[in-house]
C-alpha cells in the first residue's frame, strides 16, 4: 500500500486512534492508514522490565496489563486528547512514542524516547525495517528507534514498539505550597529538585488553573498551587517528606496529599484536565526552568495568558486567546530571548495551516531535517507537512 | 588478530601528504598539528590494540572554529577524518587510517558553564568523564554515566559510543543524560542541537548523533544533565552455587520492584583472579558472585538491603555479606573494579560486549564456556547483570597468532549467540572496526540501508570515520542518496 502511494505520490495520513489528529499542520488530500488493527502485547517480561506491543494497541490496555504486575510506564505519557477536543484515554502506544509527549515524571525518569528500546516499521520507500531490540543496553548501529520518536509519523509508520517499564512505587505523597507567585514557585521547584529525595513531579498552577482541579480543598481557594511528588516505599516517603519540608520551609507551610489524593492529582495533570478544550490557543513551551516565569511574563506584555508549569518550570503549557496568527511572533520571540522552543498544540485548522505549528529550525537543522525526511520518505508521502512545510 | 579487513589507503592522498600537512599548519598553527613519525605513533591505535595504522597527520584543535576549518579543508580535498577522544575505545572506534587526518579533541576540555539551579552543565567534549563529576561533586551533584575508563575517556568519546557504565541500570546511559550538542559537520558547518532544556525541537537529532560513532560530525560542546547525589550507597556481596541461581536472583530482585543502582556479576574464574590481585575478601568456593548496590538515606539503604537478603535466600546463597562501613564498601568494589586489570596481568584478553535478555543468562553462560572450550580457550565473565550486558573476557596469548585468531573467532561466535537469544552485538563499547562484519547477523539489508542513508545525510561522501560500523561491502555499495545535494534544496 505504501509502495503504491509512493509510486503515485499520494499522501498518507497515519492515524492510531486519532486522539492527536488535531495537532500539527493539516495534511491535505491524504488517504488514511490506521494502525488501529495492529493490536496486542507481543512480549512482556516483568523481571526484565520490558514489553513489546503492536503500534495500534491502546495505551489503556498496556497500562492495565502492566498494572496487573505492579508495573507502569515511567514517563507518564500525557493525554492531549481532551485538551484538543477528542476523547480521553484512547491513544495508542505507537502514537505515544511517535509524538514523545511525556508527563510530569519526565523530569525524574526521562521522556518517552528514553524508554524506547526498539521499533519495527515501514518507511516511505515501503521497506520493512527494525532498529534497536528488547535489551536495555544496545549501541549496535545508530539509534534509529529513538531517532524516530517525536517525528509525528513523518519518517515511518511504526508497526511495533519495544519499551522499558518500571515498578509502581509502593506509595506516593504530594507536598502543596499555596499562593506563590510564578517566579518564587519555580525557585521552590528548582530547590526541591536539587535535594537528594528523588522528586518525581514538580508543577506550578496559576490560580485560575488551580480552580479547575477536582480536589475540593485546592479548587476553592483561589490560590496558585505548587506541588511536589515523592514516590518510594512508605518509610522512605515519610522521611523524604520531612527532609523536603525542612529544606523548603522559607516558602511557607506545606499541605500534604495522601496516596489516594496524590494519584488523583497527578492523573488529572496527565489528562491536562485543567486545560480543557475551548476556543483558546494552547502552547507548549520548553525552556530552562529558571527562565520560565520571565518568559511567561514577557508574553503577558502582549496578551493575556494562563500558565501551567511542569518539569520544575522546564515545560510551560500556556493558554492564550485565539487570534489569527496565534501570537506566534510574540511567543516565539520570547522563547528565543529566554532560550527554548514553542509548539502550538491547540488551534483552529485554518490557523494551523497558516502559522508554524512546530518550532522553526535553524538553517543547519532545517537542512538536516529535509535530508532525513528524504532518506526515509523520498516521495514525501508520510504525514506530509504535519511538522514543517514540505517535510 | 586482524580479521577485519581495513580499506586500502588512497595512494593519491599519500603522495600529497607533505602538502596536506603544510596546509593544516597554515590553517590552525604548527602547535596544533602532529606530523612527525614519533608523534603520530601515539595515535596509531586505540584500546583495541590488535589493529594499528599510522595516520597521515594528527590535529589537536583548541576551538570549535579550528575544528570547522580543518573539516572544511578535508571536505574540499576529499580527505578522510578520524575523530578521537582519549583513544580508549575497545572496538577500534578511533583506529586511524594511513590516508586519514586524526582530529583529537583532548585539548578542548574546558567547563563552560555550571548551572546547579537548572541541573545542567555545558562543557567542551575533550573533558574526561570523571572531571565532569569532580567539578560538581562538592555541591552534591554528579554526572551519571560512568564507563570504567572514566578517568581517561572523554565526553566526546562517550557521546560517539553512547557509553554506559556500572550505574546505568538506574540512571540510563549517555543518550539519556545529554540535553544539547554543538557539532561540526564534515563540510565545516557548525550546528547546535537541543539546548539547556529537556526535549529538543524538531526531529530527535540528539538520539541519532549520540552513538553515531563519530560518523556524523565532530561534537565540540555538550550540555549534560547533572543530578543530586544520593545521601549514601552501600553494596552487598552475594555468593551462589551456580550461575543460574545468581541469574535467577537478579531477576527476582528486579521483579520485586527494587531497582538497584548496580548489579555486577563475576564467575568463578574471574573471582579467583580478582581476589588474588585485590584481596577484596571474595569467597573462592562459589560459582558466581553478585555485587548489588542500593542507595538512599542510611535507613532506606538498610531496608533495601534487608529486602534483597530476603529475596536472595530463595536461591540458596552461600555467602550474604552486606557492607557494614564505607571501608567495607570500598573493599567489595575494589575486586570488581580491579577485575579487568587483574585478568590482564595473567593473560591477554579479548573483551566482548554483547547484551542478552536476563532470562537467557544461565544458558548463555553455559554456551559461552562451550564455545571457548571448542576454540581451546579459557574465559572469565565479569558483567553488568542488571541489564544483561555481558563482558566475557576470552583469555589468549597475543604473541601466538593462531591463539589470537581463535580468540577472535570465539568472540564472533559468542556475539552471534547473543543475537540468537534476542540480544545484541554490543551494549556499550560500540561496533567500530571490531564488530562491523557481524552487523548482518543482527540487521537485514533493509535495516542497514536505513542506517546508512542517515550517514549519507550527515556526510554524503562518507569521509568521517570510514570503514567502521557497517560491513565494508555494504558501505562500498551504498550509493549516496539522490538527495545528496540536499543542501541545494
Amino acid at each position: 500500500m505504501v509502495a503504491g502511494c509512493a509510486e503515485k505520490g499520494i499522501p498518507i495520513e497515519i492515524v492510531g486512534s486519532g486522539s492527536k489528529r488535531a495537532v500539527g499542520r493539516p495534511i491535505e488530500n491524504a488517504m488514511t492508514i490506521t494502525t488501529a488493527s495492529l493490536r496486542g502485547v507481543t512480549l512482556y517480561e516483568p523481571s526484565e522490565l520490558v514489553m513489546s506491543a503492536r503500534a495500534g494497541t491502546p495505551l489503556s490496555a498496556i497500562e492495565a496489563e502492566l498494572a496487573a504486575r505492579g508495573q507502569m510506564l515511567a514517563f507518564e505519557p500525557i493525554d492531549i486528547g481532551p485538551a484538543t477536543g477528542t476523547a480521553h484515554g484512547t491513544q495508542t502506544i505507537g502514537a505515544v512514542f511517535a509524538t514523545n509527549l511525556s508527563g510530569a515524571r519526565r523530569i525524574h525518569s526521562g521522556a518517552a524516547r528514553d524508554h524506547l528500546l526498539g521499533i519495527k516499521g515501514v518507511n516511505g520507500r515501503a521497506e520493512l525495517f527494525q532498529s534497536g531490540g528488547r535489551v536495555m543496553k544496545n549501541v549496535t548501529g545508530y539509534d534509529v528507534a529513538r531517532g524516530l520518536s517525536g517525528s509525528w509519523g513523518t519518517l515511518a509508520i511504526m508497526t511495533e514498539v519495544t519499551f522499558k517499564v518500571v515498578p509502581w512505587p509502593e506509595t506516593a505523597a504530594t507536598l502543596i505550597y499555596l499562593n506563590l507567585p510564578d517566579n518564587i514557585a519555580v525557585e521552590l521547584l528548582c530547590a526541591a529538585m536539587a535535594q537528594p529525595v528523588e522528586v518525581s513531579g514538580a508543577v506550578h498552577l496559576q490560580a485560575p488553573l488551580a480552580a479547575r482541579l477536582s480536589h475540593p480543598g485546592l479548587k476553592t481557594m483561589s490560590k496558585s498551587v505548587t506541588a511536589l511528588r515523592l514516590e518510594n516505599f512508605s518509610g522512605a516517603v515519610t522521611a523524604r517528606k520531612q527532609k523536603l519540608k525542612e529544606a523548603l520551609k522559607v516558602y511557607g507551610k506545606a499541605l500534604e496529599l495522601d496516596h489516594r489524593e496524590t494519584l488523583e492529582f497527578w492523573s488529572e495533570l496527565r489528562r491536562l484536565s485543567v486545560l480543557p478544550y475551548r476556543q483558546t490557543l494552547l502552547w507548549r513551551i520548553a525552556t530552562k526552568p529558571t527562565m520560565a516565569a520571565k518568559l511567561v511574563q514577557a508574553i503577558k506584555r502582549y496578551m493575556p495568558a494562563e500558565a501551567l508549569y511542569d518539569w520544575a518550570g522546564g515545560l510551560v503549557w500556556l493558554e492564550v486567546p485565539a487570534t489569527a496568527d496565534a501570537g506566534t511572533v510574540e511567543i516565539r520571540r520570547a522563547a528565543a530571548i529566554h532560550g527554548g522552543h514553542a509548539t502550538l498544540i491547540r488551534a483552529e485548522r485554518s490557523v494551523r495551516a497558516s502559522v508554524e505549528v512546530f518550532q522553526p529550525l535553524s538553517p543547519a537543522l532545517e537542512r538536516l531535517t529535509r535530508g532525513l525526511k528524504a532518506a526515509f520518505d523520498p516521495a514525501g508521502i508520510l504525514n506530509p507537512g504535519r511538522m514543517y512545510a514540505n517535510v | 588478530m586482524t580479521l577485519s579487513r581495513l580499506p586500502e589507503p588512497d595512494r593519491g592522498v599519500l603522495a600529497r601528504s607533505s602538502a596536506i600537512v603544510e596546509d593544516l599548519v597554515k590553517l590552525i598553527g604548527a602547535e596544533s598539528v602532529i606530523a612527525d613519525e614519533d608523534g603520530r605513533r601515539a595515535f596509531e591505535a586505540d584500546a583495541l590494540t590488535a589493529y594499528r595504522r599510522m595516520p597521515l597527520a594528527v590535529v589537536l584543535p583548541r576551538s570549535t572554529e579550528d575544528v570547522a576549518k580543518v573539516l572544511k579543508y578535508c571536505h574540499q580535498n576529499r580527505l578522510k577524518v578520524v575523530p578521537r577522544g582519549a583513544g580508549t575505545s575497545l572496538s577500534g572506534g578511533a583506529l586511524p587510517a594511513e590516508d586519514a587526518i586524526v582530529i583529537g579533541i583532548s585539548r578542548m576540555n574546558r567547563i563552560l558553564d555550571v548551572d546547579f539551579e537548572n541541573r545542567a552543565m555545558r562543557v567542551e567534549t575533550g573533558i574526561t568523564n570523571l572531571a565532569i563529576t569532580e567539578a560538581v561533586a562538592a555541591e552534591g551533584f554528579f554526572y551519571a554515566p560512568d564507563p570504567s575508563s572514566q578517568l581517561a575517556c572523554t565526553l566526546g568519546g562517550n557521546l560517539a559510543m553512547n557509553s554506559g557504565g556500572a550505574h546505568c541500570l538506574k540512571y540510563g546511559v549517555t543518550t539519556n543524560n545529554v540535553l544539547g550538542l554543538r557539532m561540526v559537520l564534515m563540510d565545516g558547518e557548525i550546528v547546535d542541537i537541543g539546548g539547556p532544556y529537556l526535549d529538543s525541537e524538531g526531529y530527535d537529532f540528539l538520539a541519532l548523533v549520540v552513538g553515531s560513532e563519530g560518523q556524523f560530525g565532530i561534537i565540540t560542546e555538550a550540555t549534560v544533565r547533572i543530578l543530586p547525589k544520593a545521601e549514601s550507597a552501600r553494596p552487598i556481596l552475594l555468593g551462589f552455587g551456580s550461575s543460574a541461581a545468581a541469574g535467577s536472583c537478579v531477576a527476582a530482585i528486579i521483579a520485586s520492584g527494587i531497582i538497584p543502582v548496580a548489579i555486577e556479576f563475576m564467575d568463578k574464574p574471574a573471582i579467583a583472579v580478582a581476589e588474588a590481585y585485590a584481596k577484596a575478601g571474595y569467597p573462592l568456593d562459589v560459582e558466581a558472585l553478585l555485587i548489588v548496590e542500593v542507595e538512599g538515606s542510611p535507613e532506606e539503604v538498610n531496608r533495601l538491603l534487608a529486602d534483597i537478603v530476603e529475596i536472595a535466600k530463595g536461591f540458596q546463597p552461600k555467602v550474604i555479606e552486606p557492607a557494614t562501613s564505607p571501608e567495607h564498601s570500598a573493599k567489595i568494589w575494589k575486586g570488581r573494579k580491579a577485575a579487568f586489570g587483574a585478568i590482564g596481568r595473567i593473560s591477554d584478553y579479548y573483551c566482548m560486549d554483547g547484551t542478552i535478555p536476563l532470562s537467557k543468562m544461565p544458558e548463555v553462560l553455559v554456551q559461552i564456556s562451550q564455545i571457548c572450550a571448542a576454540h581451546r580457550l579459557k574465559v572469565a565473565n565479569v558483567f553488568h547483570a542488571g541489564d544483561g550486558n555481558l563482558h566475557p573476557l576470552i583469555l589468549y596469548d597475543a604473541n601466538n597468532e593462531d591463539e589470537a585468531r581463535r580468540a577472535e573467532l570465539a568472540g564472533a561466535d559468542i556475539l552471534k549467540l547473543c543475537v540468537s537469544v534476542g540480544g545484541c552485538l554490543t551494549g556499550e563499547h560500540g561496533v567500530g572496526i571490531e564488530k562491523r562484519d557481524l552487523m548482518g547477523v543482527q540487521f537485514s539489508p533493509a535495516d542497514l540501508a536505513v542506517q546508512m542513508r542517515i550517514k549519507s545525510v550527515f556526510d554524503p561522501q562518507w569521509l568521517l570515520n570510514a570503514g567502521k560500523v557497517f560491513p565494508l561491502e555494504a558501505a562500498e555499495t551504498q550509493e549516496a542518496p539522490a538527495e545528496s545535494a540536499h543542501r541545494a534544496a
